[in-house]
């Protein structure tokens, strides 16, 4: 099973009541594999007309209470974000799957990470954020799935998960089974008809005096404790590490074989790798610049991470940057010549 | 003494914003009037638009969603093919329907989505300020045609139900008016029979163009305006039965 079909299953076993998709490269195995399997679960399947109106299938079928998701590739979200905007406005449960490829414009269809920007600020207007997830294995993949589902639910917002080309493309052996979902709250805000109940309304247009403002302030205070609360980061040797790298999906796998061998060679490194792109693990980063280290943030892009990596380290260490675009991916001997380069003045 | 009209229930008893002579507050009505006549308000889940209907929520007392402007065909296929049981529509206007969500409707309709969808022609945009619609007639004045609208220059007038009645995924299309009592009358059953299809389960989608007037951007009196309907619109957009 590739990645893309993995992520796929994995949403069905989650419990997913429809997907709505078009299809863009490379994440085609996705809604083929849906428009098999939905039907046998007695699902929902529908190739939309475009981006646009898949993200707006999802948000009435949201409205109505289901577990629904989309999948797309870079354009393709680019096009969704004035759902995700409204999903945000509308505090709307949706997961999205953004399996990233080179930009900007058509770009070209190989991996990239170059949509970090985009899927941590929010994407689309407004004051808004998503939960991201960055996995960097297919069974990362496959456990973000029901985590992503039930987030989505518990918080009322749109969860990305952001994949690439190669993420969704490779085979890997996976464990595929049913968690238990966490403890949601009833969606009594459903649009299911005013059956003996006053209206329900999903709306985003606060016209009203300081309405606006308030659910603003609303869905800040949400965004501050998924920032307590919801952080996941994976630590590998980092505790006596004088070089820190921090580096996130696919790119974060080459990393930890860079680390490996420069530890190998004597040269204390460590790698930080988020799992939860947003919220961002600051804390940890942190609190690892303490111990005066030096940062080298890893992405394939020209350099976005980085941007949080430096204000998590808030000036207390050196952040170096090492990147590859349009579709390229670095290699271990190119991360650990970086790595190599930084070791020098700490030798010394 | 007895009681021989009312309100319907579904209709919330409270002004409207609507400006004198506009249209909206007469097909509200006929929405309403239509829910109740057929016990349907409890499974019924309705879709406001972007323009001067998007606060259709705050008049019509049934579950509603607000969307993007011009997505409401799609929100509602997504409300639909989870939830066959419930009865979805859509009320859209000119400026949502036929510019921005022109590829909504026409891909519902042409997939036979289950739906009902209510088309408030006015040919013009209301809410942003009396500009230019696909469906503003030839030589109408608006913000945006101050020297009123060219065919040589901004095309000829969108008629969105005729586009419509030639795809075999929609059931029923009917252009109907409200520029008098009889028209009104008319208006109303096309509407009904736009839900009967859809409680009915027959697969398809149901169309019910209305024009209706917007006396303020067309700078005229609403009695002028309902005379403007009759016999300039009407021209361009045949009342009838189209299909179904």
């Amino acid at each position: 099973m590739c990645g893309n079909e993995a992520l796929a299953e994995s949403a069905i076993i989650a419990g997913l009541d429809a997907y709505f998709g078009y299809p863009i490269t490379p994440q085609n195995e996705i809604p083929a594999y849906m428009s098999r399997r939905m039907p046998e679960e007695g699902g929902v399947f529908l190739q939309s007309e475009s981006e646009l109106a898949a993200i707006n299938m999802v948000f009435g079928a949201s409205a109505t209470g289901k577990r629904v998701m989309t999948s797309s590739s870079s354009p393709g979200i680019s096009l969704m974000q004035e759902g995700i905007s409204y999903l945000a406005g509308a505090e709307l449960p949706a997961v999205v799957v953004n399996v990233m490829r080179g930009g900007p414009g058509l770009g070209n269809i190989a991996p990239s990470q170059g949509d970090y920007f985009q899927a941590t600020r929010g994407g689309g207007h407004g004051d808004y954020r998503t939960i991201v997830f960055g996995p960097s294995t297919v069974q990362e993949l496959v456990d973000c799935m029901p985590l992503a589902f039930d987030l989505a639910d518990q918080y009322r917002m749109t969860v990305m998960i952001l994949a690439d080309g190669i993420l969704g493309q490779m085979m890997e052996p996976v464990v595929l089974e049913k968690k238990p979902r966490r403890k949601l709250p009833a969606k009594d805000w459903a649009l299911t008809g005013a059956e003996g109940r006053e209206q329900h309304i999903v709306r985003s247009l606060l016209l009203k005096d300081g309405a606006l403002e308030e659910l603003n302030c609303k869905l800040q205070a949400k965004y501050r404790k998924i920032e307590r609360e919801e952080v996941i980061c994976e630590e590998y040797a980092v505790e006596d590490a004088e070089i820190v790298v921090v580096a996130y999906g696919i790119a974060a796998r080459i990393v930890r074989s860079a680390v490996e061998r420069a530890r190998q060679e004597g040269i204390k490194a460590g790698l930080i790798r988020p799992v939860t792109l947003w919220p961002f693990p600051t804390k940890q980063i942190s609190e690892a610049a303490d111990e005066m280290k030096v940062f080298l943030t890893v992405e394939m892009s020209c350099g976005q991470m980085v941007e949080d990596v430096k204000l998590a380290v808030a000036g207390k260490a050196p952040v170096v940057f090492y990147g590859r675009s349009g579709g390229n991916v670095p290699s271990v001997d190119d991360i650990l010549d970086r790595i190599r380069e930084l070791s020098v003045p700490a030798k010394a | 003494m007895a009681l021989v009209f009312a309100r319907t229930p579904t209709l919330k008893d409270c002004p409207t914003h609507y400006c004198a002579g506009c249209g909206h507050g007469v097909a509200h009505r006929l929405v309403a009037e239509t829910v109740d006549e057929m016990g349907i308000r409890g499974r019924t889940i309705g879709i406001a638009p972007v323009g001067c209907a998007v606060l259709a929520y705050d008049y019509l007392d049934i579950d509603m969603i607000e969307v993007a402007h011009g997505r409401a065909p799609a929100v509602a296929t997504g409300m639909k093919r989870t939830n066959p049981d419930k009865i979805i529509f859509s009320y859209q206007g000119d400026g949502d329907l036929a510019a921005i969500g022109t590829a909504e409707i026409i891909h519902a309709a042409h997939r036979g989505e289950q739906l009902t969808v209510i088309f408030i022609n006015n040919a013009v945009f209301g809410m942003t300020g009396g500009q230019m619609a696909p469906t503003t007639m030839i030589e109408q004045v608006t913000a945006t045609t101050p020297r009123g609208r060219e065919a040589s220059d901004q095309g000829y007038p969108l008629q969105i139900a005729e586009l419509l009645a030639v795809l075999p995924g929609t059931n029923y299309v009917e252009r109907c008016s409200l520029h008098n009592a009889s028209h009104i009358r008319k208006a109303k059953k096309a509407i009904r029979r736009g839900f009967e299809l859809q409680v009915e389960g027959v697969q398809g989608l149901s169309f019910i163009e209305i024009l209706s007037a917007c006396p303020t951007y067309w700078r005229m009196t609403p009695e002028r305006s309902m005379e403007w309907i009759e016999k300039d619109m009407t021209k361009v957009f045949p009342l009838g039965r189209l299909k179904g």
